[in-house]
């Protein structure tokens, strides 16, 4: 097996002391910038990327693996303490990460999290490292028709998520969607919905923007109603003994984990898809796969395993459209290759066959990152659950803060802060009226993928729905995801017959 | 003061990686008095967006400035988000921009931003990227008369994909489509590592990619160029002939320069245009600008703004052909 | 509660209009052999939109979901204070970034919310005012070189980046 001595050898190299040193800083950056809110690995990775002219290469690759893996972690930290996703791959996290939390189990929830993280990327990686080259012609079939089945089908897993409200979480689906519309619009090329002509939204809502306004401001300001500004932001108690529980009850979360790990590896290496939508429907798979889809949403600990161990496996998948095809999945990703021109790398097909020590080597690299981020992320735990544990009254405008900077970070315009406060007010006047939040945060990050991959096989097919049936992967995405749609439609029918003969 | 100890944590840690970058001595004369905002005309990952970062990095690596540089991505609607900043920004010292072809084709194709690119301080024009007409290796097509035949025969079915709509692979497909006589179907995607991608996958049935975005698949053998834009043929495609040996006096590049906000000193602007020409004479460069098959000489000054001034004309007449201005 | 909800959702159709106007400035119909003109996505979900806070709306008639039958009030007093507190302190911080900057508003928005609403020790204030905008200098514009808004105090930074960039 030549791959498994190239990757011993990769694995020889990460494992170099000056080299576990650089995983070690780069997992412990990683993790404070990834449990910021509003910043991610792509902060990270973008900072440090100068810096890596003054480490030789595979120390770079390694230093940014590292850090890429940290973020991950760190990502979960922020949507399970403070509620707020740090990235899009990590909302699905805050659906029952942040009930567990205010149950005070924020510790069991972070370590649920992070072994779930870790047996994804275990799993992805070994995917990887078997399985590469037949995965990238499947990235290489994948075109626009098949990713709007894709996006139809992560919707379509995500049915029921909502409140109990129908019109109202519909509401909430299509203002995302409306507000995803925002900026330019790719296939006529003219700007839209540029609102009293504001420069600020040229580059659209960005997804941080309105998730920071619901989940950081929005919920403070519920929690500071809800408390009269008395209450600790959650309850947490932390011992040896309640770890190794933790530790314990992954048994239950296995299948979860396993699961959304392969589904998240898949998702992962389709070009344009990225670690979002992989994430989102490992939750809903997990639910509907439960014997009791009704805990989740309320700090079912699978709730937290399949999303994590998807975005995880992801991440690692990520990286085969772009070191196989130079396609980004994600923007963290994109400044990788960016790195790659860097170090004179050419990304494509060839890479694999000319550069075979590079490609190991990174995903050695991620490995071994990601086992140090399980243990330095473990080690952590007392400290976040500690934080916890403070005032609420010193926590809330900390946090209130983090928010602002946070928003104020990925696009750098203070048109964008005030916007995230004025969805942070919106969102807590609207939540107080049952209408449910997570809808309209998941349609503003699928909602652009979506409406473009429609409207190129539109364009490709002269206006006919056919090129969805045509084509044999995007067909099966279309079946299964108009089966999911109908399903609980069929329900209600079938409730509805029955109330009726009953009556 | 338990809340001390995690502040600590972090301010220690902020150190410990600031330490990295402390630097020293620099050019005489004027000097940036805080970091200089880097603004890119285009989304992250894009071609603008991976030289304005090597751009960086060989600033950092010579320690040509004693201020960072901070990238600053502003892509929004085509590039008129980041114009419109850096008119905002006049007389300001600290904010310089990489531009490309959007820097004429977004004033020109929206009028209200009431944007005057001769205004812009120029600083360097670090090169000129070059296009080449693309199909897929396993197609018979083996020249640009294979291509013309192919096209005929498949009428308004066959793909062009290119990135964005009224940009650069629009306005070469348009070009091909008067010169030709063709009827192509142009559809617009993000980014042209994503067009090449569609090429190789032959989901696409031609593309008018930079060699940068296609060489990865070149090399593999996955796709093939017929003809270059460029006046003289290209050392990377020796095969590939120009337009021009064809008969079709035509040629496109992309421009990639530096320009600071308008109104800047006189003394900043001589100061960056020093940075950016030590930039462009480094290694690295040099290096990046062979291996991509990148073209043109370093211009600044009144220089670049008569080329400006050309390039916008160009446009000017291209944007009217195909409709997208008046 | 239930005439909150009642104002909400017209609220949320005039929105829905206004986006609807909005849209249509792109061509909203089927361009034919192109599919969907670049105005149709926003403007038939905005139409999605009205047609659901028409739903809300004839619901609350119908009195069937909770919010509409609840009689409780949507905000009592003390919470309307707590929200008009929290929401307008915000406001007012992000408000005056754009002159005192980053690091004159955080220290001031720490030192009202700590005093007035949890009545901290002035020890504990001072501490926390202090010490938070020095960290974020330190994590933000040193470490992750991202370069945070300062309005009118720019110049006194000149020094602090001469030392630390």
């Amino acid at each position: 097996m030549d791959i498994l001595a190239l990757l011993a050898d990769g694995f020889w190299v990460a494992l170099q002391p000056q080299n576990l040193l650089l995983v070690v800083l780069g997992v412990t950056v990683g993790l404070f910038i990834g449990a910021m809110p509003g910043l991610g690995s792509v902060n990270g990775v973008a900072i440090l990327l100068p810096m890596t002219f003054l480490v030789p290469p595979t120390g770079a690759i390694i230093f940014l693996g590292a850090i890429y893996y940290g973020a991950m972690y760190g990502g979960a930290i922020s949507s399970i303490m403070l509620g707020i996703p740090g990235a899009s791959t990590a909302v699905a996290t805050t659906f029952d990460g942040r009930p567990m939390a205010l149950q005070g189990n924020a510790d069991r929830a972070l370590v649920t999290a992070a072994i779930a993280s870790f047996i994804g990327g275990t799993i992805s990686v070994l995917l990887f490292t078997f399985f590469a080259p037949p995965l990238a012609n499947v990235a290489l079939a994948f075109s626009s028709p098949e990713e709007f089945s894709l996006m139809l089908l992560a919707f379509a897993t995500f049915i029921g998520l909502g409140g109990d409200d129908i019109p109202k979480t519909l509401f909430s689906i299509c203002i995302g969607l409306v507000m995803s519309s925002v900026g330019l619009d790719l296939i006529s090329g003219q700007p839209r919905m540029i609102f009293f002509g504001l420069p600020g939204f040229f580059h659209g809502i960005h997804f941080l923007v309105l998730a920071i306004g619901i989940y950081g401001i929005g919920e403070i300001l519920w929690t500071v109603e809800s408390s009269k500004g008395g209450m600790k932001l959650s309850q947490a108690t932390l011992t040896l003994r309640r770890i190794i529980q933790g530790i314990k009850t992954t048994k239950e979360t296995f299948k979860a984990t396993v699961m959304g790990s392969f589904l998240g590896y898949f998702v992962g290496i389709l070009p344009a898809a990225g670690a979002t939508p992989g994430s989102l429907m490992a939750y809903g798979v997990a639910k509907s796969l439960s014997k009791n889809p009704e805990t989740f949403g309320k700090g079912n600990p699978n709730g937290v395993a399949a999303p994590e161990a998807a975005n995880n496996a992801a991440s690692t998948g990520s990286m085969l459209p772009m070191l196989t095809l130079g396609i980004p999945g994600s923007p963290t990703t994109a400044i990788l290759l960016g790195g790659m021109v860097i170090w004179g790398l050419e990304p494509g097909p060839m890479l694999f066959v000319e550069h075979k020590s590079f490609v190991w080597g990174l995903i050695a690299s991620l490995y071994v990152a990601n086992l140090f981020a399980l243990l330095i992320n473990v080690a952590f735990i007392p400290a976040f659950v500690w934080v916890l544990k403070l005032p609420f009254t010193i926590l809330a405008p900390i946090i209130f803060i983090l928010c602002i900077v946070g928003g104020y970070a990925p696009t750098q315009d203070m048109h964008d802060v005030w916007l995230m406060l004025i969805f942070g007010v919106v969102a807590y006047l609207m939540r107080k009226l049952d209408y449910p939040m997570a809808p309209a945060v998941l349609a503003i990050v699928l909602g652009p993928l979506a409406e473009t991959s429609l409207r190129q096989s539109l364009l490709i097919s002269d206006g006919s729905f056919s090129v969805f049936f045509d084509r044999p992967i995007a067909c099966v995405f279309m079946i299964i995801a108009i089966a999911l749609f109908a399903l609980p439609v069929l329900n209600l029918i079938k409730k509805r017959l029955m109330h009726k003969t009953h009556g | 003061m338990r809340i001390t100890r995690i502040y600590w944590l972090f301010s220690a840690m902020s150190l410990v990686f600031t330490g990295a970058f402390t630097s020293t001595a620099y050019a005489e004369g004027w000097q940036p008095k805080k970091p200089v905002e880097f603004v890119i005309m285009a989304g992250k990952g894009g071609g603008a967006d991976k030289m304005a970062r090597l751009m960086q990095t060989i600033i950092e690596k010579h320690q040509l400035s004693s201020k960072p540089f901070i990238p600053v991505n502003k892509p929004g609607g085509s590039g008129a988000e980041s114009l419109i900043y850096l008119k905002q920004k006049k007389g300001n010292d600290h904010v310089i921009m990489v531009t490309l072809n959007s820097f004429y084709t977004t004033p020109l194709r929206q009028p209200d931003l009431d944007v005057d690119i001769s205004t812009f301080t120029p600083i360097g024009r670090m090169a000129e990227d070059t296009f080449l007409l693309w199909v897929h290796a396993d197609t018979p097509i083996k020249s640009v008369d294979d291509f013309v035949k192919a096209v005929k025969a498949k009428g308004g079915d066959w793909i062009m994909a290119g990135t964005g709509k009224g940009q650069e692979d629009e306005l070469l497909t348009n070009f091909l489509n008067i010169a030709y006589d063709l009827n192509m179907k142009y559809v617009p995607y993000k980014g042209g590592g994503r067009v090449a991608k569609e090429l190789a996958g032959k989901h696409a049935d031609s593309t008018v990619n930079n060699p940068s975005e296609q060489l990865g698949f070149y090399e593999a053998g996955n796709t093939r160029p017929l003809a270059a834009f460029t006046p003289q043929r290209l050392d990377l495609f020796k095969d590939a002939p120009t337009f021009k040996e064809l008969g079709k006096n035509f040629v496109y590049f992309m421009q990639r320069s530096v320009v600071g906000a308008p109104g800047m000193s006189k003394e900043a602007e001589a100061y960056y245009r020093d940075v950016f020409a030590r930039v462009y004479a480094s290694e690295e460069w040099q290096q990046y600008m062979k291996k991509k098959s990148l073209q043109g000489g370093f211009l600044t000054g009144d220089k670049l703004k008569t080329y400006w001034a050309g390039e916008k004309a160009n446009h000017k007449i291209m944007l009217k052909d195909i409709g997208e201005i008046k | 509660m239930r005439t909150a909800d009642l104002v909400m959702a017209i609220a949320m159709a005039f929105l829905s209009i206004a986006l609807m106007w909005k849209s249509a400035e792109l061509p909203i119909g089927w361009i034919p052999e192109e599919g969907p003109g670049g105005g149709a996505f926003p403007f038939w979900l905005s139409t999605g939109m009205l047609v659901c806070s028409i739903w809300i709306i004839l619901r609350w008639i119908r009195r069937t979901s909770p919010p509409s039958r609840s009689s409780e009030p949507y905000m009592d007093k003390g919470s309307l204070v707590l929200f008009l507190i929290g929401a307008g302190a915000l406001t007012a911080m992000v408000g005056s970034i754009h002159i005192i900057g980053v690091y004159g508003a955080i220290p001031l928005f720490l030192i009202f919310y700590m005093r007035v609403i949890g009545n901290h020790s002035w020890l504990m204030t001072t501490c926390l005012a202090v010490i938070t905008p020095v960290v974020t200098f330190f994590f933000f514009e040193i470490a992750l070189k991202i370069t945070l808004p300062k309005g009118l105090t720019e110049p006194l930074f000149y020094p602090l980046y001469d030392m630390f960039l």
